[in-house]
């Protein structure tokens, strides 16, 4: 009994319920809700058989491929200890939820939309992605791909232009989850006749009408998305998970400097690393700073100016170690120590041009 | 009349399940999923009337099945078919085409031979309402 419920549930991971996937012209009550409202009805019958019944969650939670992705999410993203203890809870709660429907205790699916709010850089994007794997190993997504939007694709420039692209947004996003990032700018009080309205109206209806079909995520600056929330009710209502991330420290920050410098079979010599620290404190006061992307930034014109350098100073043959190592050199560079930005046009030290979006 | 055309024209009218599951088939192959539509069933009337542009980017039959769902509130009294397109080199035509509606009542197809010199005989078909 145990094991085939779990092979029941890495089944729907797989693939997908067919009930589920089709029948639009239904309404919401799905053959999956009658057959749990039957399950139900079935328990004052007889009781002492579903009471036996029992369900090995340690199980499902291995063969379920959720203990991997955790592992994963642990792996991958440095620091983040409130955003993964929160995965980790909400990932236990629907492990709980699902086995909860199977013994008919429960019968509608829970509320999956979720938001998540923090600084740019912070891993927003990069944990929706994790999340998406997440869900659609836990069987609540079909697909379990992440389409990632914005207000340009979902609003359009005249009348008539925003339904069909928002739907277009939609058609993509069936079976997996809708990433839209800076959602708040949807909503423009300012312009009565603004078309983001009717984007928003789209969405809350689908939110509602087609939660097996899809999970919405709305991610941005925290201050900006709870004033979105108070002037757009709808969308608090329909959204149960509330993920904040907080900036990195600096000590996070060049963890994650090596960390990527590790993906891509580079490491920095300790002066390097003493130089990106010192980047990092100066980095952070000025405009735009993109916490973790900042860095990724930072590291990528590292290399470049590594290659350069490697390139004029090799007198013969390079080894793997010259390769791929980064040095102070390569970093104080910057015109950040200098007080600019590394984006800045040439000879503009003044912070005006936005480092990234 | 029962008007039958395309890759199940010998079985019974497939049911949204069943029209979901021969979607997610086109779309695991990568085939261009395309809805149209017409009032007129004549075999010969090949060009019916695309509902919107072909769909070759989703990851689901759902988005397709709201299409349709879109499409049969648009055209109540129509047929409806599914083509899918396969772009392989070499291949790069309709690989697969079913309806997936048809009208409350259809109108009837007449078909009439006309004898001509050398025993050969020409078919014309009539659509009657
Ligand atoms: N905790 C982390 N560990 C390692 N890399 C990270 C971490 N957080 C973010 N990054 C990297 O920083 C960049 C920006 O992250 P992203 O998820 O796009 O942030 P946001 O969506 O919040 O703006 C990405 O390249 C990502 O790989
Ligand atoms: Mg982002």
């Amino acid at each position: 009994m145990v094991a085939q419920w779990g092979i029941r549930i890495s089944c729907a991971a797989k693939s997908h319920s067919g009930a589920q996937q089709v029948a639009p012209s239904r309404p919401p009550a799905r053959d999956g809700a009658t057959a749990h409202s039957e399950k139900a009805s079935a328990l004052t019958d007889t009781t002492d058989q579903t009471q036996s019944q029992k369900i090995d969650l340690a199980e499902i939670f291995q063969s379920s491929g959720v203990k991997e992705v955790l592992e994963e999410l642990d792996r991958e993203l440095i620091g983040l200890k409130p955003v993964k203890d929160r995965i980790r809870e909400t990932a236990a709660f629907l492990l709980v939820q699902k086995a909860r429907v199977e013994l008919g205790l429960s019968q509608e699916t829970p509320t999956l939309h979720m938001s998540f709010t923090g600084n740019p850089g912070t891993g927003k994007t990069t944990v929706a992605l994790k999340m998406a794997g997440l869900l659609h190993r836990l069987g609540y997504v079909r697909k379990g791909h992440l389409v990632s939007v914005t207000r340009d694709d979902l609003v359009g420039q005249y009348i008539g232009h925003t339904a069909p692209k928002t739907k277009e947004v939609l058609k993509k996003a069936m079976g997996g989850v809708l990433f839209i990032d800076e959602a708040y700018y949807l909503y423009r009080p300012e312009n009565e006749r603004d078309y983001g309205q009717e984007a928003i109206e789209i969405l809350l209806q689908v939110m509602e009408n087609n939660r097996d079909d899809l999970v919405v995520i709305l991610a941005g600056y925290a201050d900006r998305m709870e004033t979105f929330f108070r002037s757009n009710p709808g969308f608090r209502s329909r959204i149960a998970h509330h993920i904040e991330f907080p900036d990195y420290t600096d000590e996070e920050l060049l963890a994650i400097a090596e960390h990527i410098a590790e993906e891509q079979n580079y490491h920095l010599s300790p002066d390097a690393e003493a130089a990106l620290s010192e980047y990092i404190t100066l980095r952070r006061k000025q405009p735009h700073f993109a916490n973790a992307r900042s860095i990724r930034n930072a590291f990528d014109r590292a290399r470049l100016r590594q290659a350069s350098r490697v390139f004029s100073n090799a007198k013969g043959p390079v080894d793997a170690h010259t390769l791929s190592t980064i040095e102070a050199a390569d970093i104080r560079a910057s015109r950040v120590f200098r007080g600019g930005l590394d984006s800045d046009p040439k000879g503009m030290p003044t912070g005006s041009v936005k480092e990234d979006t | 009349m029962r008007v039958t055309q395309g890759t199940f024209s010998f079985l019974p009218d497939l049911t949204d399940e069943q029209i979901g599951k021969q979607i997610e088939y086109c779309l695991e192959h990568d085939w261009a999923v395309g809805i149209e539509y017409t009032d007129d069933p004549h075999p010969r009337n090949t060009y019916w009337e695309m509902w919107g542009n072909p769909m070759f980017d989703l990851r689901d039959p759902k988005g397709v099945m709201m299409e349709l769902e879109e499409c049969r509130k648009a055209n109540p009294d129509c047929y409806i078919r599914i083509n899918a397109f396969d772009n392989a080199r070499g291949v790069e035509s309709v690989v697969l085409s079913f309806l997936t509606d048809r009208p409350e009542v259809e109108p009837t197809i007449e078909m009439t031979r006309t004898e001509r010199n050398g025993r050969s005989v020409g078919y014309t078909h009539i659509v009657r309402r």
